[in-house]
């Protein structure tokens, strides 16, 4: 595979990128960005959250604008101002998110907004499903073009999208963790159409957290990390090991408070929970004080988990004993009977009313205990705990009665975990608790996890930032396709073990 | 960390940030009164007629039925649904109503007249089933409510017309009638039952835990199932408290009229919409309120009757309506751009 890299001539790189800089209101995500493709080979930009990889590939597609730095295709210097002009340069992303419009057909899709017309200006129909189908043919992908989109499953939906960036005759195709949604048997069809493609010349820039992945795939890598350019190379030539030093670089820092410690005492015991087509046989005792990380990648079902738990899924089957006792948990309620609180992943979906203020979100769980005669709201006694959640949780907004949408993102979690912790739960289920939030307020997240540890409290924190889950938990479990892959103690767990485990 | 706090919340944006949005609640909140206010000081103005007794009682009076059918509207659409039944709903439980309270030998059921308070409780009880029909079909099958209630308007107006043949029931007893036709105190009965339901609704939405429900459900249903309430029963509960409100206007209508009419109440559901939306109640659910809705209908039956006193087209009353309502919309969707 390295061969063709090797034997072609130092000029004639496809896409060339160096000194690339952008940042976002004084907060530089991009410092120094490089990156070199040559027509015919697959290249891994790696790197972990917030190095740069997603500022990265929007500057190339013209959906932001630099501020510094140089971009060539084929030896030109060029420059997007939208994604109109990265497209006529041949450039396609096929992004994680797909946004198919799933009452068109295949053909439609492929060819939406540049339909092949007749002389009358009606759509050719049968032109279009006829070239539609050569584009599928080349990818080996046998379906009839006339099917809709949305009986399509993802992988399926991915490659109409690269038929697509074939139509447009690109020649650089960019996959932004296009396994993330699929099965393994989908990603190796993947694969085989990556290799096509590769045959016919196109340069492919692949981007993905699963590094088993990236070996198999790709013939060149290039690490980024905090913004910077920090390596590039000849997959043949490095072990993954190295690859993780290089997307990791530094030890941990002091960025974590952790000051809890775990007691004898179980508080949550979880026997063969088992979820058809999600979870298979998942296991673990939570003792009091502390905190236990749930690591994979995506999909691989760690949220499965906690919404099982948390009664918001229930086609499972499997044991919970909440100190000692079984109980049985079918819904929401009776999950919080069982003194069990869930922050869920995204707090806008699922956990505030963002229309709502402060103080409503904050009492929305415990309105059942502020209630008395005639169902009427006791709200002197849900102004003075919401006051005292605020306080806690250093929420910084002007008045509790203020709307929680002109709130930052960190204030919003806290928010969540405010509302949640006035329900007074022996256990906190947390679902990537400092997604979305700044350095500052993910560290107050963090010395409030540990508070709650430590006066008893028992966490189970569902994160896919390495960091993260290496910094606070003190012991972690690894959940690769729906099932447990390792459990490592505090003193054991590594990066690379975690990514290990988890691809 | 001096870096993270700016990004947090810097002290001169956090400031101006702030002052905007105060400004934006006391419009959010006060806006329409004010625009009720103003309203009402021009054609005070320009009418003499306009502010005396008689006429403001006969405003309220008129706006009675429209009130009460968009208080329980606004429940549903608090919910972020939209109840399209209720006019028909007027015309069923007001015929059925009726045909407990008729001395005619022929329109009414068997054993009739029977006493009024029997005929009411007939009335309310067929909006609850209407709604409890529409509120299942919506909350337990997630079908859009548009869509169940767009049926409902066909098929209880159907049901209507099965009832009686298409005949109305004429010769209702006189104390039915009482509610629709007589004062207290020189005030129309009709004004204290809207009052009463108002103040009842309003508590229950203000000061219950029922009424935080019912804004969370509309606000983020999936926050809201998250946190433990029960989405599908509130959900259910709204349409039965609006077919219940659509039947106390249904039974109204009949008493004020004199007879159970299988025509009353058509495009109801419209001008009950239109007063939920000039209020302010936001299409999308979760934000609004019934002061807001009471308000709403108040600048439309002073509109209708300003305009009638100036000697206005009743199609420019159309007219001006509609404008209303398309401004009122626009100023809601303006104000969720903002909160994104």
């Amino acid at each position: 595979m390295s061969s063709v890299e090797g034997a072609q001539s130092q000029s004639g790189w496809l896409l060339e990128v160096f000194g690339l800089q952008k940042s976002f209101g004084g907060v530089a995500a991009l410092t120094d960005g490089r990156f070199r493709l040559k027509s015919g080979s697959v290249h891994a930009l790696c790197g972990g959250n917030g190095a740069g990889k997603s500022t990265f590939l929007k500057i190339v597609m013209g959906i932001y604008q630099r501020d510094a730095g140089t971009v060539r295709i084929r030896g030109h210097d060029v420059s997007f101002t939208e994604p109109a002009g990265a497209l006529a340069a041949g450039i396609s992303i096929i992004e994680q998110e797909l946004s198919p419009i799933p009452g068109m057909t295949i053909a439609e899709n492929i060819f939406l907004g540049r339909e092949p017309v007749n002389r009358f200006g009606w759509v050719d129909f049968a032109a279009m499903n006829r070239s539609a189908k050569l584009l599928l043919d080349e990818l080996g992908f046998d379906i009839q073009v006339s099917t809709e989109m949305h009986e399509l499953t993802v992988a399926q939906i991915q490659l109409v999208e690269i038929a697509k960036a074939l139509s447009r005759d690109a020649d650089i195709l960019i996959m932004d963790e296009p396994t993330s949604a699929v099965g393994e048997k989908e990603a190796e069809h993947l694969f085989a159409v990556i290799r096509r493609l590769k045959a016919r010349g196109k340069g492919i820039i692949y981007v993905s957290h699963r590094l088993t992945e990236v070996f198999d795939i790709a013939d060149t890598y290039t690490v980024l990390r905090d913004g910077r350019f920090v390596a590039e190379g000849a997959i043949a030539d490095i072990d993954r090991n190295t690859l993780i030093r290089h997307i990791v670089g530094r030890e941990l820092t002091d960025e974590f408070v952790k000051a809890n410690t775990p007691q004898p005492r179980t508080v949550l015991r979880l026997t063969n929970l088992s979820r058809p087509g999600k979870l298979a046989n998942i296991e673990f005792d939570l003792r009091a004080g502390e905190i236990l990380g749930i690591y994979g990648l995506m999909g691989a079902g760690r949220t499965e988990i906690l919404e099982c738990l948390f009664g918001l899924d229930t086609d499972w089957t499997g044991t919970v004993e909440i100190n000692g006792k079984v109980v049985k948990i079918g819904s929401v309620r009776d999950a919080m009977k069982a003194q069990l609180a869930l922050v869920t992943e995204d707090r806008k979906r699922s956990g505030l009313i963002m229309g709502a203020s402060v103080l409503q979100n904050l009492s929305l769980a415990i309105l059942p205990r502020l209630t008395w005669l005639l169902n009427i709201v006791n709200r002197k006694v849900e102004g003075r705990l919401a006051l005292e959640a605020i306080a806690r949780f250093r929420i910084k907004a002007a008045t509790e009665h203020m709307s929680v949408s002109t709130l930052s993102g960190g204030n919003q979690q806290k928010v969540v975990m405010g509302k949640w912790h006035l329900t007074l739960p022996s256990v906190l289920l947390l679902d990537e608790p400092t997604r979305g939030v700044d350095v500052g307020a993910k560290r107050e997240i963090y010395a409030l996890m540990s508070e709650f540890a430590q006066e008893g409290g028992a966490i189970v924190m569902v994160s896919s930032e390495a960091e993260e889950v290496l910094g606070m938990s003190d012991r972690i479990i690894v959940i690769r396709n729906g099932r447990m892959a390792g459990q490592l103690d505090r003193d054991d767990a590594t990066q690379a073990a975690l990514l290990n485990l988890a691809t | 960390m001096v870096n993270v706090d700016q990004s947090e919340d810097s002290a001169p944006t956090g400031i101006v940030r702030q002052n905007t949005a105060i400004w934006r609640v006391i419009l959010k909140k006060y806006g329409i009164i004010t625009a009720f206010i103003v309203l009402c000081a021009v054609l005070s103005v320009m009418s003499p007629y306009f502010l005396t007794t008689q006429n403001i009682l006969n405003v309220l009076r008129q706006s009675s039925i429209n009130g009460i059918l968009a208080i329980g509207v606004s429940f549903v659409i608090l919910t972020g649904g939209i109840d399209l039944s209720v006019g028909s709903v007027v015309a069923l439980a007001g015929i059925i109503g009726a045909s407990f309270a008729t001395t005619s030998p022929v329109a009414g059921i068997a054993g009739a007249p029977y006493p009024a308070v029997l005929a009411i409780l007939v009335g309310l009880v067929v909006g609850l089933c209407v709604g409890t029909v529409s509120g299942t079909v919506v909350a337990r099958f997630k079908v859009p409510s548009f869509v169940v209630t767009l049926g409902m308007l066909s098929s209880v107006r159907g049901l209507t017309m099965l009832y009686t043949d298409g005949k109305p029931v004429p010769s209702l007893t006189p104390s039915f009638r009482w509610m629709g036709t007589s004062t207290v105190l020189g005030i129309p009965v009709p004004i204290f039952i809207l009052l009463f339901v108002f103040a009842i609704s309003w508590w229950v939405l203000t000061k219950t835990r029922y009424g935080r429900y019912i804004y969370a459900v509309g606000g983020n249903p999936r926050a809201a199932s998250t946190s433990g309430i029960n989405v599908r029963s509130i959900r259910r509960s709204v349409y039965m408290i609006s077919g219940v409100t659509a039947g106390l206007a249904g039974l109204l209508l009949s008493a004020r009229t004199g007879s159970g009419l299988t025509q009353a109440g058509i495009s109801y559901e419209l001008d009950a919409i239109a007063a939920v939306v000039i209020g302010g109640t936001s299409l999308s659910g979760g934000v609004g309120s019934v002061t807001g809705t009471l308000v709403g209908t108040l600048i439309i039956a002073v509109m209708n009757n300003g305009l009638d006193l100036l000697g206005v087209d009743s199609n420019y009353q159309q007219f001006i309506k509609g404008l209303m309502i398309v401004f009122a919309v626009l100023i809601d969707t303006s104000r969720q751009k903002e909160a994104e």
